[in-house]
């Protein structure tokens, strides 16, 4: 048996191309650089984002309206919920790791189409800046991040014309993005690779990029039907001239339900990779894990209507959107199973990439579960538009989504920096994230079992203690950026050099240097069949039975 | 001689149903409950809770121990057994959520159904909308004569309150009466019905007591039926977001005993009705 | 420190493979990639379809706003349409016939067939009952012509794009032929949704 030994780092060294600093300003067509670009503009954007919830708690503090008027409140809550969504989450977890990794995962040396990935890059931040000035320009749109109509038609027009274009903008990035996703995982794969063969975070993207392309395509058109409502005068969505306020909510929803799997599945995809590597083992129900992600994209086309359960939706509907619905607890609950059986006897790195999983499984769970009670229609019904889905979606995009995001990032930084983050301050971040998280959201389960609406600047002063608990939640999380921020700058400039391979995983971005080169290896691209090749066989190895999963105990 | 772990096991589940059992059916984060439905929703949101509280400390426990139990030891080189799935355990936790699912389903909508939420709304409108447009040949149908759906057991049976929403307030409106008020007064044990319809935004019904919430959206006239049993004045809230003041939309519905509801009807119900002809009512 | 790849995980390509990859850098697929661009498309489309019949079904429309639409020059529309996609594909046989001259002529038809087609649009905007915001069948109607018409004035300029394209001395040979192909889906595309459109809009 023959073992290839790849090239060493000595020759890397003289030949390794570094990425200019300048590329990262410009219009470059490199995977790595487009995928750091959409990760610290996505970054930026989140704490723009933080920023305004912090407005929002702060406001909260007193059941007055006195830290800024009605109007403005509802400008930052709907800025807020914009921001999170389409400048953060959806650009960070598809087109930041996407970008990064998937080109190493098949094998390729880009992505299908570099110069249409800078484009999708570069329609991001205009649209940011777009939203973010329409503030200044006669105020930001105040209808929610769902601008409902007649409510959207009728608020100050200017504001919500630059909010549409804006997310038609972002829109159009995510689907130029998933297009390029699709036809590199499914055409790009080096040959010899199959597609029960790729790492678990390209099922995940594929999935994702399926639901972007059959529903952004919906909400366009809504958005531009509703640009005509407000420009043009016409009626679709306007009950005063005849339309019908409702068709808006199915095709926005039609959209905005898949978009929470957008959110989530290429989340689910990154624990997928961190996890095996940090447990040592392979991952659990690998094919399981691939049935499931197409059964959360299956059903996630066709559960729309539960955010519609008081619209008066016909009675048909809501039955058949109930259990629809409920049953995606069903192939969620795999991946979560599968994920914990992967931890299970595993050798556990309490490292902080792992920590930040396990908090995520933990706030996914909790989110998920009342997720599935709101879609009961008969409880939906009583906490509908209260602070209780508030604090479901919360528990799910940052208790899930935003702490994987962290996870990722102390999981691949020595990637793409080099030099590995400082873990005390990293575990101090996921403590100090996952008590604020907590403290901050748990509490407004209750306030909206018991009366609170969501989206209001003043609130029945029964709930002000509960509202102010949840504020200092709000103000810990904001500190928990401290340690995070300072980690990052800290270790760019002194942190330790990781090495090519700190974990000693097994798939291809680990197998070159760290940052890699230009062109990702300065070898030809390694075909790695078995993505989690980790774990001991029973008993004491054959000398002779090298196996991927060998790779750590050779290291040493 | 140690205990064997399917012992250990069996008790840990044992210990972790009767908590959560405990936690759903002791611990009460639920207001008031007012109408006859809110305690068919509280025995529903009972039956959620203990699940969710069930597989949320099961699950916690699971990452507790494997973080604790399975932690890398210093100097402990070696990789984990390399397991890469089991068939049936795989589909042992198939097959339990997707059980536990369908159970909640049907009962969810068993509750929802005696709350009248599958209700046929044809009866009030005695036509679909196509054939009023046919019958209202010459004049343009009249979209508020079409019912869009709601909540309703009722069978047209109720007592009637005509409700409209706008920006941002409430108005009651007592048909047979014939006066309007800013705060709804309704009388105990006795099916209402109240008819809901907007006249610029949308905005939502909700009395957190009565666990009941109701859309109101312009040009789509609602109903909503129930029955509320526990005197006591209540807070209306709107939920929808609606503008500026949507906070502050508020109003109060009280509950009283069916003499007081009588006499409160009788003091308000302005005295020209009774004696006006009915041309001048017409007009 | 080296890294150790074990042949039974990750083998490197062997020399055919590296050939194979050295010569091209990797498979053009730009075609693959329009058309699921074009699935999302078609679902903007399908919003849009499933938003009229939503209306259909349950707006009743003010008085006198039931038209019946005029039929002649809209069917004589979809015939022109049609024809278009069958004049585009007999320029792609001439195309791998390696005719260039015929192909030209059949592009520059399916270009004229495409322009008189909006240009009968056009006709029909002027001479309809409705104006855009009369009422929520004229809206639906504008929109969804409208928004049909953009497509068709894109593909338009599309196929003129590639007509002064093939002019150039191999520019496209039968068997490297992108911008040509991409034109092609593309007005087949144009005029699939057509058909659904002018199904739903003036027959139902
Ligand atoms: C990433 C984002 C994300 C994700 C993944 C989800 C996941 C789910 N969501 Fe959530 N949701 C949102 C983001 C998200 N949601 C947002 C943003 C809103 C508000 C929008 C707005 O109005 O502004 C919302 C609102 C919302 C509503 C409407 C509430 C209302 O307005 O009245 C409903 C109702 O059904 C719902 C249900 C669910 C369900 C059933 C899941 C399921 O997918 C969850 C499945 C997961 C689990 C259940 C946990 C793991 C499973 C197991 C361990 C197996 C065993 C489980 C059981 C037997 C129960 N969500
Ligand atoms: C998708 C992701 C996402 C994320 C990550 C968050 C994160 C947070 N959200 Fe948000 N939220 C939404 C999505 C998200 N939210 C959506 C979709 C809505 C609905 C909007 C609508 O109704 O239309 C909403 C609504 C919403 C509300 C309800 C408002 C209302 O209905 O009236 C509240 C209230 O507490 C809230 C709070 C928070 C808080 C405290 C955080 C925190 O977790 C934030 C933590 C981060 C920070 C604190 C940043 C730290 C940095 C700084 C403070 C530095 C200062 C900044 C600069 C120097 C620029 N959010
Ligand atoms: Cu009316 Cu909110
Ligand atoms: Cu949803």
């Amino acid at each position: 048996m023959t073992v290839h030994v790849l090239p060493t780092s000595e020759n890397h060294q003289e030949v390794r191309h570094h990425t200019p600093w300048q590329e990262y300003f410009g219009f470059s067509l490199d995977h790595k650089v487009i995928g750091i670009q959409y990760l610290v503009t996505g970054f930026f954007f989140y704490l723009v984002g933080g920023a305004l919830a912090g407005m929002i708690r702060v406001e909260l503090i007193t059941p007055m309206s006195d830290f800024m008027t009605r109007d403005t409140y509802n400008q930052v809550l709907t800025m807020h919920g914009t921001i999170m969504i389409f400048l953060w989450i959806v650009p960070v977890v598809n087109g930041a790791f996407g970008n990064y990794l998937v080109p190493f995962y098949v094998g390729a040396r880009d992505m299908a189409f570099p110069r249409l990935n800078a484009v999708a890059f570069w329609m991001i931040p205009p649209a940011g800046l777009l939203l973010v000035s329409s503030y200044f320009i006669g105020g930001a749109a105040q209808s929610g991040w769902t601008a409902y109509p007649p409510l959207s038609i009728t608020t100050p027009a200017v504001g919500q014309i630059i909010w549409i274009l804006s997310v038609l903008l972002l829109g159009g990035s995510s689907i130029f993005g998933a297009v390029n996703f699709i036809a590199t995982i499914l055409k790009l794969r080096q040959p010899g690779l199959g597609l029960f063969q790729l790492p678990m975070f390209c099922w995940a993207l594929l999935g994702t990029s399926i639901l972007v392309v059959l529903a952004t395509p919906v909400l366009a058109g809504a958005l531009i039907l509703l640009s005509m409502d407000i420009v043009a005068g016409t009626g679709f969505f306007n009950p005063a001239l005849g339309g019908n306020a409702v068709v808006y909510q199915h095709l926005f929803w039609f959209y905005s339900h898949p978009a929470v799997y957008i959110m989530v599945l290429p989340a689910f995809g990154l624990v997928s990779e961190i996890l095996p590597i940090h447990a040592r083992k392979p991952l659990f129900g690998y094919r399981s894990m691939i049935y499931s992600i197409l059964g959360i994209v299956f059903l996630g086309l066709i559960v729309w209507a539960h955010h519609m359960f008081t619209s008066g939706t016909p009675p048909w509907m809501r039955l058949f959107f109930t259990i629809a619905t409920a049953i995606i607890a069903v192939p969620t609950g795999i991946k979560f199973f599968n994920w914990l059986a992967t931890l299970w006897q595993g050798k556990l790195a309490l490292n902080s990439a792992l920590l930040f999983c396990c908090g995520f499984i933990f706030n996914f769970v909790f989110g998920g579960i009342t997720g599935v009670a709101l879609a009961q229609v008969p409880f939906d019904v009583h906490v509908h538009d209260t602070y209780f889905v508030v604090a479901h979606f919360h528990y799910i995009v940052f208790g899930g989504t935003v702490f994987v995001i962290f996870a990722a990032i102390y999981h691949w930084f020595p990637k793409l920096s080099g030099r590995l983050l400082n873990e005390h301050l990293g575990r101090l971040h996921c403590l100090l994230s996952f008590l604020g998280f907590n403290i901050c959201f748990f509490p407004q389960h209750w306030l909206g079992l018991n009366g609170m609406p969501r989206r209001v600047a003043e609130y029945d002063p029964q709930f002000q203690l509960i509202n102010q608990i949840s504020s200092v939640g709000a103000l810990v999380l904001a500190i928990s950026t401290l340690p995070f921020l300072i980690n990052v700058f800290w270790s760019l400039w002194k942190g330790q050099p990781a090495g090519d391979n700190p974990w000693k995983a097994c798939t291809g971005e680990w197998l070159t240097s760290s940052p890699p080169p230009v062109e990702n290896w300065l070898h030809e691209a390694p075909l790695v069949t078995e993505p989690y090749d980790y774990g001991s066989t029973e008993g004491t190895m054959a000398v002779t039975a090298m196996g991927g999963r060998d790779l750590w105990s050779a290291g040493d | 001689m140690p205990i064997p772990a399917s012992i250990l096991t069996l008790a840990a589940g044992i210990l972790l149903a009767l908590i959560s059992l405990w936690v759903g059916q002791t611990i009460n984060v639920m207001p008031v409950a007012a109408a006859d439905d809110a305690n068919t929703v509280d025995a529903l949101f009972k039956v959620l809770f203990s699940i969710g509280v069930g597989l949320l400390l099961g699950m916690t426990a699971m990452v507790v121990v494997a973080l604790i139990h399975f932690r890398r030891r210093p100097g402990d080189h070696l990789d984990g057994p390399a397991v890469e799935g089991n068939l049936p355990l795989e589909i042992f936790w198939t097959a339990v959520p997707a059980i536990v699912i369908l159970i909640v389903g049907v009962y969810s909508y068993d509750i929802y159904a005696r709350m009248g939420g599958m209700a046929d709304f044809n009866h009030h409108t005695t036509m679909s909308p196509s054939e009023v447009e046919q019958i209202s040949l010459g004049n343009p149908p009249d979209p508020e004569t079409v019912i869009w759906g709601g909540i309703d057991h009722s069978k047209g049976m109720a007592f009637p309150v005509e409700v409209t929403a706008m920006q941002f307030a409430f108005i009651f409106h007592y048909p047979q009466q014939n006066f309007t008020t800013a705060e709804l007064h309704l009388p105990e044990g006795q099916p209402v019905e109240l008819r809901l319809k907007s006249n610029d935004v949308i905005h939502a019904f909700w009395v957190p007591e009565f666990r009941l919430k109701q859309d109101v959206i312009p040009g789509q006239p609602t109903l909503l039926s129930f029955t509320a049993n526990r005197q006591g004045s209540y807070d209306i809230i709107c939920a929808e977001l609606c503008g500026p003041y949507h906070g502050a939309m508020r109003s109060k519905v009280v509950v009283e005993d069916p003499q007081n509801f009588e006499e409160w009807l009788r003091r308000h119900t302005p005295a020209t009705v009774a004696t006006a002809p009915r041309s001048f009512q017409a007009g | 420190m080296t890294t150790i790849t074990p042949q039974s995980t990750t083998h490197l390509p062997n020399e055919q493979q590296a050939a194979a990859l050295a010569q091209s850098h990797h498979p053009d697929v730009r075609l693959f990639g329009l058309a699921t661009f074009l699935v999302g498309d078609g679902m903007t489309f399908a919003g849009f379809f499933a938003a009229y019949l939503t209306y259909r079904a349950v707006n009743p429309l003010p008085l006198g706003a039931e038209y019946e639409l005029e039929l002649l020059l809209p069917t004589i529309n979809t015939l022109l349409l049609l024809a278009s996609s069958i004049t585009f594909h007999q320029g792609n046989k001439s195309l791998m016939a390696n005719q260039m001259a015929t192909c030209r002529g059949w592009l520059l038809l399916t270009a004229a067939l495409g322009i008189t087609f909006m240009a009968g649009q056009m006709w029909e905007y002027f001479h309809l009952p409705f104006g855009l915001t009369d009422n929520l069948f004229a809206s639906t109607f504008y929109a969804l012509t409208g928004f049909h018409g953009l497509h068709v004035t894109l593909g338009a300029m599309m196929i003129l794009v590639v007509w002064w394209q093939a002019g150039r001395e191999g520019h496209f040979t039968p068997k490297n032929h992108f911008g040509f192909a991409a034109a092609e889906l593309y007005w087949h595309f144009v005029d699939g949704i057509w058909v659904v459109l002018f199904g739903l809009l003036y027959l139902l």
